[in-house]
C-alpha cells in the first residue's frame, strides 16, 4: 500500500497555475525526487506536503489518513531547507534537540537521540557549535539530524545541497541516500540537479509547467525519455529532426539512418530523433556512412573528450575517450554513426501523452 | 585623516562640548566656590524623587506595551505582508512629523469620549499610549533592522515542521533572534519617556521632564545640576544599545537607517 499519496494536486495563486494535477504514490522508504527546472512547481509540491501551503485541491495522504487541512506542526513531517534554517540562538545539539523538547520528551531520551544523531551526521566534535561556526556543509547536516530527530513520518528535502561546494555536494547526497535508506524513511527530494535525482532516488519524477513529464526509475529516465522535454533536461540529447522512410529507417536531411525505434511510425512521419554523446561514433571520413561533418570544437572532460560536430547546420555532441581525441582535431571532417537500437524517436506531430499527465485539462 | 578633517572635527566637537562643558561647571557652583550643593539639593528634593520614579515606571510601562505590540506586529508584516511594510514605516515616521502638541490635543479629544473609565482619567497613566506612539518609529526601525538581519520566513517554517505553534516559534525562535533590536527599541524608548515634556505638560502631570523644567525656571545651578543628570540618563541608555550591539555572537545592532 502507498505510504505517501499526492492526489490530484492543484495549486495556483492568483492567475498563476503552479501545479496542476500530480498524482503521485510513495511506497513505504521510497526515495523520490521531484525534478524540474525552476518555476516547474516542485517546492510549490513539496511545501504543500508540508503544510506551509494549501492546494487549491487535491490532498495529502499519509498512511490512508488524509493531512491536506492538519497544520504544519501537526505533520510529524522533517524537512531541511535550501537555506540555512539553524536557529542562529541555539548551538548544533539544541537544535537537533529543538523538536524532542516540543514533544515533551524526558530529558534522558532527549539527551540519548540527540547524541545518536549528531553522531550518525559524523558532528560529535561540533556538538557545541553555533550555526555561525560551522561550514555550510555542517549546517545542512544538522538541519537532517533536527529532521530527523522527530522520528518523522516523511523527510522533504527542498534542494539541501543547492547553496553548497560541488565537492561537499556530492559527498552529503551519498550520505543523505545511506542514512535514507538506514532508517528505511520516505524521502520526498526536491531538486533542479538531474545527476543529483538520479544518482540518488528510487524514482524520479521531472516536472514542468506544474506537471509531471514522466516518472519512473532513473536508468528508464534516462534511457527513454517519454517527451522531449525530458530528453532535453536529463542529460545531453543530441535532437535530430527527421522523416521516417522505410521500416527501420529515417531521412535526416538526405541521409538515410537506420534507427530501430522508428518501426512503430508511418512512413513519411515527421520525428524527432535522440542520442546521447555517448553512443554517437565519430570517425575520420572516408567510408562516406552515417553523418558527414567537420569538427568544430574539443570540450575536455578528463576520460572523455566532448567534440561539436557541424553535421551540415546541425551541432551534434559526441563523446569519444580523450585518447582518441588528436587524431580528430578541430577542422577535421569526420562522419558520426550511432548504433541502430540505441536512439528514441518521438513522433513531432502529435504530442505523446505520458502516463502521469492527465490530457483532460487545458 | 587630513588637516582640515581635524579642523572640522574639533568645531563641532566643541558645539556640543562647550555648553556641556559650561553646564557642568555652572552646576557644581555655590556661591563663588565649587561644592556638590546642588546635587545634594537635588537629591534631597522630594519631588525629584517623586517625579523621576513616576517618569520611570511610565518608561517601564511604555516599553512594555510597546513590545508587546510592534513585535508581533513587525513579525507579521516580515511573514505575509512584506508589500505592507513601506506602508507601516511610513505611518511609523508619522509621529516625526506630526508634533506632540497636536498629538496630546487629539489624545485629550479622544479621552472626551463616556467609554474611558474615569478611573484612568485621573492617572498618569493615561500618558502612555500617547508615548507608545511617539515610541514608534524608534521600536520599528529597531525591530525592522533586526527582522531584516534574520531569515523569518525559514526560521518560522523550521520551527513549524518540528512542530511548534506559532506561541512557540515566537517565543522560542523568533524572540531570542531580534531581542538585540527589541533591547535597543526599548532602550531608546526609555530615553523618549524619560525627556518628554509636552505631552506630561499638556495633560497637567509631574513627571521628570516638567520638573526638570519647573527647577529651570525656579533654581539656576540646581537646574544645571539636573540637567547634566538627565543627559547622563540618556547617555546610558545609548551605551546600553551600544553594549547589547556588541554582544558577540549577535548580528550588530543598527537603530534607524537603511543597512
Amino acid at each position: 500500500m502507498a505510504y505517501l499519496e499526492l492526489q490530484h494536486l492543484h495549486k495556483e495563486f492568483g492567475e498563476f497555475t503552479a501545479i496542476q494535477e500530480i498524482d503521485v504514490a510513495l511506497e513505504p522508504g521510497e526515495f523520490l525526487s521531484l525534478l524540474g527546472p525552476s518555476g516547474c512547481g516542485k517546492t510549490t509540491a513539496l511545501r504543500i506536503v508540508a503544510g506551509f501551503e494549501r492546494p487549491t485541491s487535491g490532498r495529502i495522504v499519509v498512511e490512508g489518513k488524509d493531512l491536506t487541512h492538519v497544520a504544519s506542526n501537526h505533520r510529524d513531517m522533517g524537512m531541511v531547507f535550501q537555506a540555512y534554517s539553524l536557529f542562529p540562538n541555539m548551538n548544533a545539539q539544541d537544535n537537533v534537540e529543538f523538536g524532542l523538547r516540543i514533544r515533551k520528551k524526558p530529558p534522558g531520551e532527549r539527551k540519548r537521540k540527540v547524541a545518536e544523531l549528531i553522531e550518525l551526521v559524523g558532528l560529535s566534535a561540533a556538538a557545541k557549535r553555533y550555526p555561525h561556526q560551522l561550514s555550510g556543509g555542517m549546517q545542512q547536516r544538522v538541519a537532517l539530524a533536527r529532521a530527523l530527530a522527530i522520528e518523522p513520518r516523511v523527510l522533504l528535502l527542498d534542494e539541501p545541497l543547492s547553496a553548497l561546494d560541488a565537492l561537499v555536494r556530492v559527498q552529503l547526497r551519498e550520505e543523505i541516500r545511506r542514512l535514507q535508506t538506514q532508517l528505511g524513511i520516505t524521502t520526498l527530494y526536491v531538486t533542479h540537479d538531474q545527476e543529483e535525482a538520479l544518482s540518488i532516488s528510487d524514482r524520479v519524477a521531472v516536472l514542468t509547467q506544474g506537471r509531471i513529464e514522466q516518472i519512473g526509475v532513473p536508468a528508464d529516465i534516462y534511457n527513454e525519455p517519454n517527451t522531449p522535454f525530458v530528453a532535453e533536461f536529463i542529460g545531453t540529447m543530441n535532437r535530430l529532426e527527421a522523416t521516417v522512410t522505410d521500416d527501420g529507417e529515417v531521412d535526416f536531411q538526405g541521409t538515410r539512418l537506420r534507427v530501430d525505434n522508428a518501426r512503430g511510425h508511418r512512413s513519411g512521419e515527421r520525428v524527432l530523433v535522440l542520442v546521447r554523446p555517448e553512443t554517437l561514433a565519430v570517425e575520420p571520413s572516408g567510408n562516406g556512412s552515417g553523418l558527414g561533418g567537420k569538427v568544430v570544437a574539443h570540450i575536455f572532460l578528463g576520460a572523455t573528450t566532448r567534440l561539436k560536430v557541424d553535421a551540415a547546420g546541425q551541432e551534434l555532441s559526441a563523446d569519444i575517450p580523450s585518447t582518441r581525441a588528436a587524431a580528430l582535431p578541430v577542422g577535421a571532417r569526420v562522419s558520426a554513426t550511432f548504433p541502430a537500437e540505441s536512439a528514441r524517436v518521438l513522433g513531432l506531430e502529435e504530442k505523446p501523452a505520458s502516463p502521469a499527465t492527465a490530457p483532460a485539462d487545458h | 585623516m587630513r588637516r582640515s578633517g581635524w579642523f572640522w572635527l574639533t568645531i563641532g566637537g566643541l558645539y556640543f562640548l562647550l555648553p556641556l562643558a559650561a553646564t557642568a561647571e555652572f552646576s557644581l557652583k555655590e556661591g563663588d566656590s565649587y561644592s556638590l550643593g546642588p546635587y545634594r539639593e537635588i537629591f534631597n528634593d522630594p519631588q525629584f524623587r517623586d517625579t523621576f520614579f513616576l517618569s520611570l515606571k511610565l518608561a517601564i510601562a511604555t516599553i512594555v506595551v510597546a513590545l508587546l505590540l510592534f513585535i508581533p506586529t513587525v513579525y507579521w508584516v516580515h511573514l505575509r505582508l512584506p508589500r505592507l511594510r513601506p506602508v507601516v514605516q511610513f505611518i511609523s515616521a508619522l509621529p516625526f512629523v506630526v508634533p506632540p502638541i497636536v498629538l496630546i490635543v487629539g489624545i485629550l479629544y479622544v479621552y472626551n469620549y463616556q467609554w474611558v473609565p474615569s478611573k484612568y482619567l485621573g492617572s498618569p497613566y493615561y500618558l502612555v499610549p500617547g508615548y507608545v506612539v511617539l515610541a514608534f518609529p524608534f521600536m520599528f526601525f529597531a525591530l525592522d533592522n533586526a527582522f531584516r538581519a534574520i531569515d523569518v520566513h525559514t526560521l518560522t517554517e523550521a520551527s513549524q515542521s518540528l512542530g511548534a505553534g506559532w506561541t512557540r516559534t515566537l517565543w522560542r525562535v523568533i524572540l531570542p533572534n531580534i531581542s538585540a533590536g527589541a533591547i535597543a527599541g526599548a532602550f531608546l524608548t526609555f530615553a523618549l519617556v524619560m525627556g518628554e515634556f509636552t505631552m506630561a505638560s499638556l495633560a497637567l502631570f509631574n513627571t521628570f521632564p516638567t520638573y526638570i523644567n519647573y527647577i529651570g525656571q525656579t533654581k539656576a545651578n540646581p537646574a544645571a545640576a539636573l540637567t547634566i543628570l538627565s543627559f547622563g540618563i540618556t547617555w546610558l541608555a545609548l551605551l546600553g544599545i551600544l553594549m547589547v550591539g556588541r554582544r558577540p555572537g549577535r548580528g550588530a545592532v543598527q537603530v534607524g537607517g537603511a543597512r
